[in-house]
């Protein structure tokens, strides 16, 4: 039985319909509202490139089910910040100048911003330790580090 | 690619429709070939014309076609700095059109690090000449020799008086600039001819500078449209359905399993098989759900703890030394010498083994791939590496003529080499074929690990001949492995393909394997390679095919190991070791600027016995590929009790001849010591008699923070007066050898089987060191 719910991303409300409640967030987010930045790595929230932020919290939404995630506020890299009004954290990034592929980036951004937020000048091991749940396959680690504490300094 | 791309009026259409206009060119001679050539403009996209390369439209933006690929390191960047360079325009006033089969020329896509030494200097040749075109037109228009002018963004001056000028948009109008280009070879043998020379390295403005990368902020900002995000109307969503064991094939599908999830379909053709849906979740779910019974398989794969002795027993199926491989010109043998006269005379004999095993590709995304097949041609949207290739073989796939169909390259799922990407690419034309509607595939985490095709394992076996002195007279240096080529590394042919595979096509085998790189001159040495047939004859989980720097970590941490046993043996110093058997400048310039970064101190290893758990070491490595030259030195901390190696520093000097981005060129060797450092520490395919067990991030670990290396240091080295050669790869070949070198330095104890796993390390230390040396008859 099909059901209806509101997503809340990047500020803007949208009522989709699910056949599955549990569909994993990451399908209604690229499928359902056509936002194609969250990737599919895993599936296993194993990897980090679906990360989006749920009531702040930077979430895997390749496991997490849409339902529970209905009436919260979700942002994805794209509602993070734009070229016009970027987050200090992606300012760094383009700075660091970090990423090859790119295709991991949702998760290490996403998680940078979310310690950044809850503690704005973090040692250098305090990022690392943030940072030790994702995989990029491109090597941009050490860089990825680089680009959080030169924003945690702007 | 941006979104305007996939709308835009191709060029065939655009030259078509701009009928006999040619500009007029620098000498009558010029004039008259491009007249008749222009009749054939028609044709599409041709390597004779400087059309086909570079484009100017009346506003002065310069389009530079380039048929190759970007894997992530910024070629979009340079290749509009080579152009912005030679035809002086701002560099943003270039943009890059990558690999679009419709517009660019074939350039072989992407392949051993070329994207500048090949594509990028054809693209700084032909702006060359464009400008050179244009300061004759310019010539004409002022009434002034050519000698008198020249260019400052985009606008020919007076040389003596910057006020008399015209644009290169006022000189075009509408007409398309156009001229007959000489070209020699095809796709990444593709060579061009022309007779604007070059700017010289002291006349560069835009070349060697550091741009920011063009394609980050669309990363970024979640912006940039990549392969995985393109939608088109009607589109439906595709999964894959892969045997449990290797070699099955389905007998029965049950289509009732999935009829619960809406929307959902099967297709089976022959062997293929997938599921069919409207939303992509619905795909996911039926493709776990969908029950098959399959045919009995017995593969018998060795497994790969076992592998190594499957490979050290199973018989040679061809050599460097055949000489059908010789005309195939697959051999890279070299010979020096006579080496059993000189193995005979050696006072000394050493040797030694090394264990390269089976890796994925491990793309951070799985491969995927949209296609849109119509009655009348065909058009996929790919990340594979070599898109002209793909078209070829999704033409023949199709049974369409290659000009019906169109491969778009994007940015994909990350990876590089040829990974699954090419794999998907004709799932989704065959799904799309069948279905007469637009399919997106993506592989599944276990099909992108477990199904992509494999980096081959190898045994490296060497010995070295010294005579009384200690002098090496005699070297060999064998790698007995699998071909490189299980699996061609184009997908031209359906056989390339598990799509074509699973229509009965066979595995497409060819014996190709390679050589170490190096500058080492041994009296009398020898430098070859042996295969083994596959594991299997068609859809093999483990057929084998290029992995990023298929000719570096596979071949030199071999090699590279055992000079240093040699240096051990001759208790000199490995840097002047190598030394002793290197002349070439470059190289030892190379070899004593790693030092110099490090602060080497002259000793040989081991170092002297360590009390205490951790035990600290350096190792140096080095190699050459296509002109570009690595010296590595790595060191570490290895607690003995544990086994785990720590990498606290890397010192790299890297000399690829001309350095056209300062700053993209650091990142590109950054990233590849981590990249090798997790192929060196970690990753290993493990599989059973029947299929691979690697099928998640957690039975295929890879390096994550706490394992990377804290410090990477690098040393460039810029000759601007030599060509761009490269540097995509080719600093992940001498890292495993650098790392095992300075294992042994630290513990007097060699590490043979990569990865280096603290259970591996800890095995070998408890075994002690070894007596490698053995006295001759």
């Amino acid at each position: 039985m099909p059901q209806n719910l509101t997503l809340n991303v990047n500020g803007q409300a949208h009522r989709i319909s699910v056949d599955d409640p549990k569909m994993p967030l990451l399908y209604a987010l690229r499928d359902d509202l056509g936002l194609g930045n969250p990737r599919f790595g895993c599936g296993l929230g194993q990897c980090g490139a679906c990360t989006v932020h749920v009531d702040g919290q930077a979430i895997r939404s390749c496991t997490i089910p849409v339902s529970l995630v209905a009436n919260r506020e979700i942002t994805t890299l794209s509602g993070l910040g734009t070229a016009e009004k970027p987050h200090p954290l992606q300012t760094a990034w383009i700075a660091e100048q970090v990423n090859q592929c790119g295709y991991c980036i949702n998760g290490w951004i996403m998680t940078g911003a979310e310690l950044l937020a809850r503690n704005p000048h973090p040692a250098e091991q305090e990022v690392r330790d943030a940072l030790s749940g994702l995989i990029c396959r491109c090597g941009t680690h050490n860089a990825a580090v680089k680009a959080v504490l030169r924003a945690s300094k702007a | 690619m941006r979104e305007r791309d996939l709308n835009q009026l191709d060029r065939r259409s655009f030259l078509t429709a701009a009928g006999a206009f040619v500009v007029a060119l620098a000498t009558p001679t010029e004039w008259a070939e491009a007249a008749q050539f222009d009749s054939a403009a028609a044709a599409g996209v041709r390597p004779d014309r400087l059309s086909s390369y570079i484009s100017i439209d009346r506003g002065g933006t310069v389009t530079a076609y380039y048929g190759k690929i970007d894997g992530g390191q910024g070629l979009e960047t340079s290749v509009a700095q080579l152009v912005a360079e030679e035809i002086d325009v701002p560099w943003d006033r270039v943009r890059v059109v990558m690999s679009d089969t419709a517009q660019c020329v074939n350039m072989g896509g992407s392949t051993a690090g070329n994207g500048l030494r090949q594509g990028g200097i054809i693209l700084r040749q032909t702006a060359a000449e464009a400008r050179r075109l244009l300061i004759g037109l310019a010539s004409e228009k002022l009434g002034v020799p050519a000698s008198e002018l020249t260019v400052t963004d985009g606008v020919v001056h007076f040389v003596s008086d910057p006020s008399k000028r015209v644009s290169y948009g006022e000189l075009i109008g509408a007409r398309p600039l156009d001229a007959p280009v000489e070209y020699h070879g095809e796709a990444q043998r593709l060579t061009v001819k022309v007779r604007a020379p070059l700017k010289k390295p002291e006349e560069f403005r835009v070349i060697g500078k550091p741009y920011p990368r063009r394609d980050l902020p669309g990363k970024v900002f979640g912006t940039l449209q990549q392969v995985t995000d393109v939608k088109l109307p009607n589109m439906a969503h595709a999964r894959m359905i892969r045997p449990p064991v290797a070699g099955a094939v389905p007998l029965t599908v049950d289509q009732k399993s999935i009829s619960d999830i809406p929307g959902t379909q099967v297709v089976w053709i022959r062997d293929f098989l997938a599921v069919v849906a409207e939303k992509e979740w619905n795909a996911v779910k039926a493709a776990q759900r969908l029950k098959v019974t399959w045919s009995e398989s017995h593969p018998g794969f060795p497994g790969h703890e076992k592998l190594f002795d499957h490979i050290r027993n199973a018989p040679v199926v061809a050599r460097s030394s055949d000489s059908n491989v010789r005309a195939a010109g697959a051999s890279q043998e070299r010979n020096e010498g006579d080496i059993e006269e000189a193995f005979r005379r050696a006072a000394f004999v050493l040797e030694g083994e090394y264990e390269y095993p089976t890796m994925s590709h491990a793309s951070m995304g799985p491969a995927c791939a949209v296609a849109d097949v119509r009655d009348d041609g065909a058009t996929v949207y790919t990340s594979t590496q070599k898109p002209f290739d793909c078209q070829l073989g999704i033409a023949e796939l199709l049974e369409f003529p290659p000009e019906k169909v169109r491969a778009i390259w994007m940015f994909g799922t990350g990876g590089y080499a040829r990974d699954a990407q090419g794999d998907a690419t004709a799932d989704a034309a065959l799904l799309s074929k069948h279905l007469k509607r637009p399919v997106r595939v993506q592989y599944m985490r276990f099909e992108s690990l477990a199904w992509d095709p494999k980096g081959t394992a190898s045994v490296s076996r060497n010995r070295a001949g010294f005579d009384a002195q200690g002098k090496v007279i005699a070297y060999e240096n064998i790698t007995k492995s699998f071909s490189m080529e299980d699996c061609n590394t184009r997908e031209r042919h359906p056989q390339d393909t598990l799509a074509g595979m699973a229509l009965g096509h066979p595995l497409n085998w060819r014996a190709a394997f390679g050589t170490p790189g190096n500058n080492y001159q041994f009296d009398n040495a020898h430098w070859g390679w042996e295969l083994i047939a596959p594991l299997m004859d068609r859809s093999s989980p483990l057929r084998t095919t290029h992995l990023r720097d298929p000719f570096g970590p596979p071949l030199m941490f071999g090699s590279e190991a055992f000079v240093d046993e040699m240096a051990v043996h001759a208790k000199s110093d490995p840097i002047e070791f190598r030394l002793k058997y290197i002349s070439e400048p470059r190289d030892r310039e190379l070899l004593a600027a790693a030092a110099k970064q490090y602060g080497w101190d002259s000793r040989p290893s081991p170092t002297t016995a360590q009390p205490g758990t951790v035990a600290t070491g350096r190792g140096f490595a080095y190699r050459t590929l296509g002109g570009t030259l690595i010296a590595l030195i790595a060191e570490v901390r290895v607690n003995r009790d544990s086994g785990v190696v720590e990498i606290p520093r890397i010192v790299v000097a890297h000399d690829c001849g001309l350095i056209v981005n300062s700053e993209t060129i650091r990142h590109v060797i950054d990233r590849q010591i981590i990249w090798q450092t997790s192929r060196t520490m970690i990753e290993e395919l493990r599989f059973d008699d029947k299929m691979v067990q690697s099928v998640d991030w957690l039975s295929y670990p890879v390096v994550m923070m706490p394992g990377v290396p804290r410090s990477v240091e690098i040393v460039t080295i810029d000759r601007p007066d030599q060509p761009a050669s490269g540097a995509a790869e080719m600093a992940c070949g001498p890292l495993p050898a650098a790392i095992s070198n300075a294992v042994f330095d630290a513990t007097g104890v060699r590490l043979r089987r990569i990865p280096f796993t603290p259970e591996r390390v800890r095995a070998a230390l408890a075994r002690g060191p070894e007596q490698a040396v053995k006295a001759s008859l």
